[in-house]
């Protein structure tokens, strides 16, 4: 991890840049737009988060109104870069239609692509993921697969073309943080090059801490932020915990053992020459 | 001519997607089409002809996760 021994890995968290796509960011924090109190406390919250890339949504237009270029003036204003999602979307004809008009509305040919195949969990369908992902970078897009920490599924990601993979940490909404360590580390280790970033479930900032520990290369978080009592101060701790564990993974962390070393030296200890008693 | 505007029966009297959009005040919104469950680029709505039951989804930015 760490080259060089006491190098200051926080304050050189700038020049460890995440690269999505040849493209890179210094943040490695995104950040969802939805159901913050207030659009003025969205924007705070995004700008005390220290997120460079936001995620976005299409939805149905009622009555003439122009609510939806309200909020898409407010996005344009913060300078980040829009990662539009198919959030909804339970067939692959949906979310390649909903991809294709996000392309032209926002003017990207990022997506973040979700098909859902379970409404209780809105657990990922993969096999509609994989052949709407397959589609979709046949027509140039770049695609952000919201899947699980299917081995199998990943690999068949990356085959139709994903160059990037969003595992959940559990489902979204929840606020469960990790539900299934095991595999997502698995996941990290079979596809060391390949950019993950945990999507959906993380509920504190410590869930995103321990994910960048594993060497995941991003969180997503939404609900965590816009639905604490102080979005902006949640987002600052978001921040903050992804630096930390970022930092943490680079510095190289001891592992885990069953049981106890003491940490202080045994030798010198006073009266280590008597018999326990 | 009775169509489905984002899930809804309007009575309309354009006869293509753009002539739509200007009828629902759309013309100049930041909004992206479909007919019938396929995208129609905003270059084609001119060309694209409207039919009685004809299903148009009209949809805007909006916060996401």
């Amino acid at each position: 991890m760490a080259q060089d021994l006491g190098t200051d890995l926080a304050a050189d968290f700038g020049s460890d840049p995440l690269t999505l796509y040849g493209t890179k960011f210094s943040s490695r924090l995104i950040a969802g737009t939805a159901r913050y109190p207030s659009p003025a406390i969205l924007s705070r919250a995004i700008l005390a988060a220290k997120a460079e890339i936001v995620t976005v949504s299409l939805r149905r237009e009622s009555g003439g109104g122009r609510a939806g270029e309200r909020f898409w003036a407010l996005i344009r204003d913060l300078g980040v870069r829009v990662l539009p999602n198919t959030a909804g979307c339970s067939s692959v004809r949906e979310a390649v239609t909903t991809a294709q008009m996000a392309r032209e509305v926002f003017d990207t040919s990022w997506i973040k692509l979700e098909v859902i195949g379970e409404e209780d969990s809105l657990q990922p369908d993969v096999f509609g993921l994989v052949e709407a992902a397959s589609i979709l970078t046949r027509e140039g897009f770049q695609v952000f697969p919201y899947t699980t920490e299917d081995l199998v599924a990943a690999e068949k990601l990356l085959g139709a073309g994903c160059e990037v993979l969003m595992p959940w940490g559990s489902p979204i909404g929840s606020g469960r943080g990790l539900n299934n360590p095991y595999g997502l580390k698995s996941l990290r280790a079979h596809f060391p090059h390949v950019p993950l970033i945990i999507d959906a479930g993380i509920g504190a900032p410590s869930h995103a801490a321990v994910a960048m520990e594993m060497g995941f290369d991003a969180v997503l978080t939404n609900t965590a932020i816009a639905k604490a009592g102080d979005p902006v101060n949640m987002a600052r701790a978001f921040a903050l915990a992804v630096e930390a564990g970022r930092t943490g993974y680079r510095a190289d962390l001891m592992q885990a053992r069953d049981m106890a070393a003491p940490s202080t030296p045994v030798m010198g200890r006073a009266f280590s020459d008597l018999a326990r008693a | 001519m009775h169509i489905y505007v984002n899930g809804k029966v309007l009575d309309v009297t354009a006869a293509t997607l753009a002539a739509l959009l200007r009828e629902l005040d759309y013309e100049d919104a930041a909004v992206a089409t479909a007919l019938n469950h396929d995208f129609v680029r905003k270059c084609d709505r001119g060309t694209t002809p409207l039919k009685e039951g004809d299903a148009v989804e009209i949809l805007a930015p909006r916060q996401g996760g």
